[in-house]
């Protein structure tokens, strides 16, 4: 699908955050039993308009149903359902401990909506990055606008139509267009914005932001490398083989933030590894269909272009067929292109696999120490020194061993990243927190009252706080009942 | 100077590569160092405080002494749990499958300190930040000169200068250091500043806390305990830098009819604190430079304001101090409404109903702190539910920043992210997520070519159903 994006116009972006904090301020939002209809809205929506969004995710990325349902709807659904199992715990005051001296009190933390919030969402997953974050900010109460990539436009329209037949029209919207509507919708404060993507823009959402304060979480990408150690079991090689290939070519083509993006293994096994990647890439993807597509020319020109490098396309052991007229790129696999190349410093974000080559499987740690920290770090091995050590001595978002991807459907581990690759995190209870803010509630009574509290001063009166300090209550009643000095 | 503070930054990064902030012993090791600074020092310290803003010396023991030794305290005690790994639920549909969430230091990281508190908000988040395993950097306010000073002659010498570093210095040289990559920035002071601070943390994607200020209103019904709520109002502001402090009441809002009554007894306390001339006074700070001495003056003289003022007014320029002045219903739109008061000046707004001081609360941007006076529930429960701010006291003013199981930080305008005891280490630290996956129950039905029985399955796991992953399990459908 060609042509423009329809766009909200500017000046009906002015009202539209100005109705947004009207409606937030009525209350409305807090309701859990709003949270709720909301939550159950987006259940249905997933459910019922199963088929349209299998075909809106198939005209955007070519993305087979399977993989739509594995990758998208089923997981949001079960996320959707644990945060309305979980809702009222998760919204509910936290009491907190008081120490004895400022007894009576009572202390609590109570988590509030932040009120009226913005969330930008990529193109590649262009479902769940929209609906995750907008089941949390439902979750804990506030207002949302949704700007969904106009790059998937199938799916915004998708968003756009059915938001307002699912939820309530007039706290949540969903604002379509191109970049440039979204750097207006930067324009104005939002209690909280969430942006998935890349660095470039991220940098343009944060500077903006910067002007009103806005709090802002960025889940950017990054080169998330995969450790494969020797593996003794010839069910366990291929078992791993298989979860490598799920988690490159079997999502997105490779065109996610959490694909593996390259490999590091021992170059005495590296010929092992390739042989078996090829044998069940063969069989895995019988049919051209169940692998999606590049998203549009101009990523399919990136990816081509990664490949084109005389440095690298030496090094191509497998695949390397393209074709611009179905944007289509056959599993490519290279073995050791130069580590100068675009392929090996940029992240990818397709279907090319570069396998790099270590003397011993401990120097891969060094290896991805030496580039920026990932949203995550994958490594197949049985080793727990091993193990042990990219935990201690490598930093990422997070860190799986023995898969891939998985990490993205487990609502109770936080997703996110941390240096380059961004900072804020969500999914599961997360997602709540994230568009939350934890507020904190002393109670005190009028009727009891230290009189050393107040000035004016002298050193009797400071000999009494420095007990209270020290929370040695007893030389403070002693103290105060005049057997002590 | 540029190169100095590059190779200083290198050294920090280098030796944080090397892992040397990372064991439990080296962190301990630093805050019993920054206990022992603060007991050992105390006289100096006093001194530094008193020298810099006319500090008491009670208030320097008791809001920045002492609660820089117990946060040392509460960290060496929690350390260990602090640092353990949390096992979390795996979930049927990962399994066979452990999870962790495991804290790791973000790694060297910059804290800009503010002047009113020049000890505590320097010391406290350093302490976190180590506590968490940080190379850390320190910029005191060089508004607080001598407690700046203070902090870089003493802190080399009691912790590890290798990997914490204090750097002196204004503008340019803030601006300077903001310039360089940090894993991540927790800036205290004014919103003004902490724009500028998050436009710059752009350049390196840095996260940033940011605690800034706000007008903290005080809420009074008329069923309270006059004299206490006085007393603790009195506290809170005066008693609190002469009301230099971001948490400090800002202003008052309480009903026509009690107005009155309120500022008897406000007056009988104040005399009572500081004495018929509260400019001789030794209990009352003076404001810190003549530029914010001039400022409070504008906003005292301010024609709009000067014939609404019903106690006090009296001021020093020589030793820049002011009494505690009071003024009443001055107009909503004078800058001592519209803007941050930060002083010894306390206006009381009236409204008819004390229910109407919600909206006049909701009309400005949140503040970091709110306190309510009532002994009515309802009142309390209306007030928690409606006003937004960073955190609320009831029945007291400033007391909670001391309970360090309460996250303290701002909401909009007063801020983003919040330390304090627990708080201060998770935010310099980065929960890491690590999941361990077995080789057993592999799914074939995870994996193309796919088909219909194929996604017949992948439902029912989905969906948490029992046979269906059984199904999975077993490597179903069979044969593909």
């Amino acid at each position: 699908m060609e042509g423009r994006m329809p766009e909200t116009p500017a000046l009906g972006l002015d009202g539209l955050v100005g109705g947004l904090r009207e409606v937030y301020r009525s209350g409305r939002t807090r309701e859990l039993a709003w949270r709720r209809s909301q939550l159950k809205g987006l259940i249905s929506l997933l459910t019922e308009k199963e088929e349209d969004i299998f075909d809106a995710l198939r005209e955007d990325l070519g993305k087979h149903r399977t993989e739509a349902f594995r990758d998208e709807v089923g997981v949001l659904v079960k996320s959707v359902k644990n945060t309305l199992q979980n809702l009222e715990k998760w919204a509910a005051p936290e009491k907190a401990p008081t120490p004895l001296v400022s007894f009576p009190a009572t202390a609590l933390v109570v988590p509030e909506p932040l009120g009226v919030v913005l969330i930008f969402s990529c193109w590649n997953l262009p479902l769940g990055l929209a609906l995750e974050p907008l089941s949390g900010a439902l979750a804990a109460g506030n207002a949302v606008v949704l700007k969904p990539s106009e790059l998937a436009p199938s799916t915004a329209a998708f968003l756009a139509a059915n938001i307002p037949r699912y939820l309530d029209s007039e706290a949540v919207k969903v604002v379509l267009g191109a970049p440039e509507v979204g750097e207006k919708l930067m324009e104005h404060r939002w209690d909280k914005v969430l942006f998935t993507g890349g660095a470039r823009v991220g940098r343009i959402i944060m500077t903006k932001a910067a002007k009103h304060l806005t709090p802002v979480a960025l889940e950017l990408g990054s080169k998330c490398p995969c450790i494969v150690d020797w593996l003794d079991s010839k069910r366990d090689s291929q078992i791993a083989v298989n979860r490598i290939i799920g988690a490159k070519w079997s999502t997105c083509a490779g065109q996610a933030c959490i694909a593996i993006d390259y490999i590091l293994v021992e170059e005495q096994f590296a010929p092992i590894l390739i042989e078996l990647l090829k044998s069940t890439i063969k069989r895995f993807f019988s049919k051209p269909e169940d692998m999606a597509r590049i998203l549009n020319e101009k990523h399919f020109n990136r990816l081509s272009g990664l490949l084109k490098d005389h440095n690298v396309s030496c090094s191509v052991v497998h695949g390397g067929g393209m074709d611009p007229k179905t944007l289509s790129i056959e599993p490519t696999i290279l073995l050791n292109p130069s580590l100068d190349s675009d392929i090996m410093r940029e992240e990818i974000f397709g279907p090319l696999l570069p396998i790099i080559t270590v003397k011993k499987i401990e120097d891969s740690i060094e290896f991805l120490n030496s580039k920026p920290k990932p949203l995550a770090i994958y490594a197949f091995t049985r080793n727990e020194a091993l193990k042990q050590r990219i935990i201690k001595e490598t930093s990422s978002g997070s860190v799986t061993f023995n898969d891939a991807i998985v990490q993205y459907g487990l609502e109770s581990i936080p997703f996110g990243g941390v240096g380059q690759s961004g900072f804020g995190q969500y999914h599961g209870k997360y997602s709540f927190e994230m568009f939350s803010h934890k507020k904190a509630v002393l109670k005190r009574s009028l009727l009891i009252e230290f009189m050393f509290r107040y000035p004016p001063w002298d050193d009797r009166k400071l000999g009494l706080l420095r007990h209270v300090f020290r929370y040695d209550y007893v030389s403070l009643f002693l103290t105060l009942l005049g057997l002590r000095r | 100077m540029e190169e100095s503070r590059a190779a200083a930054v290198q050294e920090l990064r280098a030796r944080f590569a090397a892992g040397q902030t990372r064991p439990a012993e080296w962190r301990a090791k630093q805050l019993r160092g920054v206990l022992r600074m603060a007991t050992e020092m105390e006289a100096e310290i006093c001194d530094a405080l008193h020298a810099d803003v006319g500090k008491p010396k009670t208030e320097a023991h008791v809001h920045e002494i002492s609660l820089v030794k117990s946060s040392c305290l509460f960290a060496l005690k929690n350390l260990k749990k602090w640092m353990k790994p949390k096992k979390v639920h795996a979930r049927l549909m990962t399994f066979p499958s452990t999870a962790r969430i495991t804290k790791e230091p973000l790694g060297v990281v910059l804290v800009i300190s503010a002047w009113n508190y020049p000890l505590l908000l320097s010391l406290d988040p350093v302490i976190g930040a180590i506590a968490a395993g940080n190379a850390v950097v320190l910029k005191p306010s060089e508004v607080a000169p001598a407690t700046s000073s203070l902090l870089a002659e003493l802190l080399p010498r009691y912790v590890d200068s290798a990997c914490i570093k204090v750097v002196e210095g204004g503008v340019s040289e803030t601006t300077a250091l903001l310039e360089h990559k940090w894993d991540k920035i927790f800036y205290t002071g004014n919103s003004k500043v902490g724009r500028i601070v998050m436009a710059a943390a752009v350049k390196h994607l840095t996260p940033v806390v940011l605690e800034l200020g706000g007008k903290c209103p005080v809420i009074v019904d008329s069923n309270v305990n006059l004299h206490v709520t006085a007393k603790r109002i009195a506290a809170g502001k005066w008693g609190c830098n002469n009301g230099q402090a971001c948490i400090a009441p800002d202003f008052i809002i309480t009903t026509e009819s009690f107005a009155p009554k309120l500022l008897e007894a406000l007056k009988k306390v104040l005399e009572k604190f500081y004495g018929k001339d509260p400019l001789l006074s030794a209990d009352l700070s003076r404001v810190v430079t003549p530029n914010h001495f001039n400022r409070l003056l504008d906003m005292m003289d301010d024609e709009m304001v000067s014939d609404k003022i019903v106690f006090g007014g009296q001021r020093d320029e020589q030793k820049l101090k002011i009494a505690p002045t009071i003024f009443l219903d001055v107009p909503l739109d004078s800058a001592m409404m519209k803007e941050e008061i930060f002083g010894p000046l306390l206006p009381i707004i009236t409204v008819d109903k004390i229910h109407e001081s919600f909206g006049l609360i909701n009309s400005m941007t949140k503040p970091l702190a709110a306190y309510l006076f009532t002994r009515d529930s309802k009142l309390q429960k209306q007030f928690e539910s409606t006003i937004s701010a960073g955190g609320m006291l009831l029945n007291d003013t400033s007391v909670h920043l001391t309970n360090p199981h309460l996250p303290f930080g701002g909401v909009g305008e007063s801020g983003t992210g919040s330390y304090h005891g627990r708080f201060t280490f998770d935010a310099f630290s980065h929960g890491k997520a690590v999941l361990h996956r077995g080789f057993g129950g592999e799914a074939k039905a995870r994996y193309p070519p796919y088909s219909s029985a194929k996604l017949k399955i992948m439902k029912g796991v989905l969906v948490g159903k029992l046979g269906a992953m059984i199904q999975a399990i077993l490597g179903f459908p069979r044969g593909k």
